[in-house]
């Protein structure tokens, strides 16, 4: 393909761990081929060559945590046609979000010797809360066979194919019997986007949701199946409140369980 | 002397949002400043109040690079805490749960990241073009590393299959045995990539270090020992405490860790070299001798080798583990709440990674502490910046910089654990 004709691409991070932009250098039998078929312009994790833009399609790992990067967010969605966000981070806000439900200088103050050296929002919020995103991959980490989806589609020009169907679905497809019933083990899966493979159940426990809210998630009947096995309050509080906390059905429902005299 | 600015606002190829600052009065370095803004996420806060059997998921998120490291630190804390003791096999699954992570984290750090600097390529596609056979290479052993982190946990990055007291699920034999010849042929890579390696220019620089690692009576150190050291350093992990002491600077959303005794210290691949040279194994050693790399090595650049010597050791100590693997009665002891204080230090791929937790009597964390290997490292960084920009100052900024740059690489930072990204910038006065 001639130089002109690859789609320029940037890999940006934010608030993050870093797991899901390692996700593509995971992609070990692909990774040649799709630094073949794009044109990776900005991606500091893995090149010393950072092109300024523009971007067709911008990777976007993290949360927005600090004003430097809520401004950095707006000049990349205004250097990039299309945005896409990678991971629990970039599309929730991740576990960092959990600061969202706290006070946030009582957090500095619990890491940091010197709190005044530290600048940071008091919410870690998604993307999407700043900037237009054009498609949310879900998932702490990305499924690397899910991105590789993504970029294919972006460079055949189509929509991707990533189905919004809930874990149950995976579970039955990867021929796993439900750990909720056949063993009365607590679990997401009901309620949890897809796209992991269902590998917790597999693994004989139960999914934590790490892939946030499926569509149409009804949380308040699993939270009742749940106290049916014996889930206290306390544990339905936590089991809502991870990686994707701040996902609106998974905030709802947490708070559903918080302690009476604790509204967080 | 005229006085010039040098800026690298990026640090490339970390883990991490960090920047270097180098200050330059009259012709001399004035001061080196490893400034580390990646954003905090607070992880020792919001552990608290979260149940104990939680650690191993939540640390995990630290560092998608070493999340077994993170996993393997928090539940061996946690376990002390409790009081609980794991039969063997669990400990020998979890020991060759770390080789793959040692495996992939160490290939990403060799061929994606550190080599380019050593054959001037700003990355690991380019050089791809002028050596693809090390690069394929590289990442076929990566592969390997990978595949043993999906069957033990499920999957490469934040794997689910780790909790307190043992593992959700163990292997069968034969899962196990069908990663046999990937393994053997990733041992043979590893070796040719260790020698590949070996072979490239390294700057003449050595400084007398203070190395910490892990020691154990008979193994190289992965996930117990005391905390030794070449200055008579011999302690056990419990002292941790009394002995180190994290500082918090003004650059720096990252803590900076000194022994209370004699400030900056090295941790990571040279420093367990040293110090555990000969729990290595007949051919290690001698493919070690053979590069020309003997225990006592004080020059940090020349780490690239130890990186993969420490590869050819994991995929000979995993094939070791599979053979002899006996699969546990259950794959995990159960692990009843109790009040207690339990601490850990294990060896992720870069280093000593020490965690505290502080429990409460219903299972939930009252405090939380943890110390990423980065933030041990960064005082010792620093101070190597100092000398290689002394000894580059004259160069054109472009090379200054490389050459910085590349000193930060020897130590494989990864700036989201101890934060905690990298600018360069020199200010020339």
């Amino acid at each position: 393909m001639a130089e002109r004709t690859r789609p320029i691409v940037a890999v940006w991070k934010f608030a993050s761990c870093d797991g899901c932009q390692l996700s593509l250098l995971d992609c070990e039998d692909e990774l040649l081929a799709v630094a073949g078929a794009v044109d990776i312009a900005y991606f500091a994790e893995a090149s010393s060559t950072l092109r300024p833009g523009p971007y067709d399609v911008s990777l976007v790992e993290g949360s927005v945590t600090t004003e430097h990067d809520a401004e950095r967010i707006r000049m990349v969605r205004a250097a990039s046609k299309r945005l896409i966000t990678i991971g629990a981070c970039a599309t929730a806000g991740g576990i960092q979000s959990l600061r969202n439900f706290a006070d946030v200088k009582d957090y500095v103050a619990a890491v940091y010797a010197s709190p005044e050296y530290i600048r940071t929002l008091e919410t870690s919020t998604p993307i999407s809360a700043h900037v237009p995103v054009d498609f949310e991959l879900r998932g702490c980490p990305i499924n690397k066979h899910q991105l590789l989806e993504v970029i294919s589609a972006l460079l055949a020009g189509r929509k991707p194919q990533i189905p919004n169907e809930s874990v149950c679905v995976s579970c039955k497809q990867r021929g796993t019997s439900c750990v909720m019933v056949a063993h009365g083990t607590p679990c997401l899966g009901p309620v949890t986007h897809a796209g992991c493979g269902a590998i917790c159940p597999a693994y004989g426990r139960g999914c934590y949701g790490c892939y946030g809210p499926a569509e149409a998630a009804n949380t308040a009947s699993l939270a009742g199946a749940w106290t049916a096995l014996g889930a206290d309050r306390r544990t339905l509080h936590r089991a809502f409140r991870t990686f994707n906390a701040a996902a609106e059905p998974f905030r709802q429902e947490s708070e559903a369980h918080a302690e009476p005299h604790h509204p967080g | 002397m005229p006085s010039r600015t040098i800026r690298v606002d990026y640090l490339t190829r970390v883990e991490g949002e960090g920047a270097l600052e180098l200050d330059i009065r009259d012709g001399a370095v004035d001061g080196v400043r490893l400034s580390i803004f990646e954003p905090p996420r607070f992880f020792e806060a919001l552990l608290r109040g979260r149940d104990a059997t939680e650690a191993p998921d939540i640390t995990a998120r630290i560092c998608g690079i070493c999340p077994v490291a993170y996993q393997m630190s928090s539940v061996h804390a946690v376990e002390n805490a409790l009081g609980l003791a794991v039969p063997p096999p669990i400990r020998a699954l979890r020991r060759l749960l770390y080789c793959g992570e040692w495996i992939e984290s160490h290939a990403l750090h060799i061929v994606l990241l550190h080599a380019p600097d050593f054959l001037g390529f700003p990355d690991a596609i380019s050089m791809a073009s002028a050596h693809g056979e090390m690069v394929t290479r590289g990442l076929a052993l990566k592969k390997t590393g990978n595949a043993l982190l999906r069957l033990l946990g499920g999957r490469e990055i934040h794997p689910v299959n780790v909790r307190v007291g043992g593992f959700y699920r163990a292997p069968t034999a034969d899962e196990l045995a069908a990663l046999v010849p990937d393994l053997q042929a990733a041992r043979e890579q590893a070796v040719a990539l260790a020698r590949w390696v070996a072979g490239f220019r390294f700057p003449d620089f050595e400084r007398d270090y203070e190395f910490v690692a892990l020691r154990h009576p008979d193994e190289y150190p992965l996930n117990e020992g005391r905390l030794v050291s070449n200055r008579g350093l011999d302690i056990p992990v419990s002292d941790y405490d009394a002995t180190f002491e994290e500082r918090h600077v003004a650059h720096s959303t990252a803590l900076q860790s000194v022994l209370r005794a004699r400030g900056s210290y090295q941790v990571g691949p040279l420093a367990r070299f040293n110090l555990n040279h000969d729990r290595l194994g007949p051919s290690v050693q001698a493919l070690a001798a053979e590069l020309g790399l003997a225990p006592g090595c004080r020059n940090p650049f020349r780490s690239i080798i130890v990186r993969a010597i420490e590869v050819v050791y994991a995929c000979e100590e995993a094939l070791r583990l599979i053979a002899a693997y006996a699969p546990p009665e259950a794959p995990f002891v159960a692990a009843p709440p109790q009040a207690g204080i339990g601490v850990a230090c294990t060896e992720a791929p870069r280093g000593i990674l020490y965690h505290h937790y502080r429990l409460n009597a219903d299972g939930s964390i009252l405090s939380a502490r943890i110390v990423p290997p980065t933030s041990q490292n960064q005082g010792t960084i620093e101070e190597d910046l100092r000398i290689v920009a002394t000894r580059d100052l004259d160069l054109p900024e472009d090379e200054l910089r490389d050459h910085c740059e590349q000193a930060i690489r020897n130590y494989d930072p990864c700036i989201s654990c101890s934060t905690h990204f990298l600018r360069l910038e020199v200010r020339r006065r």
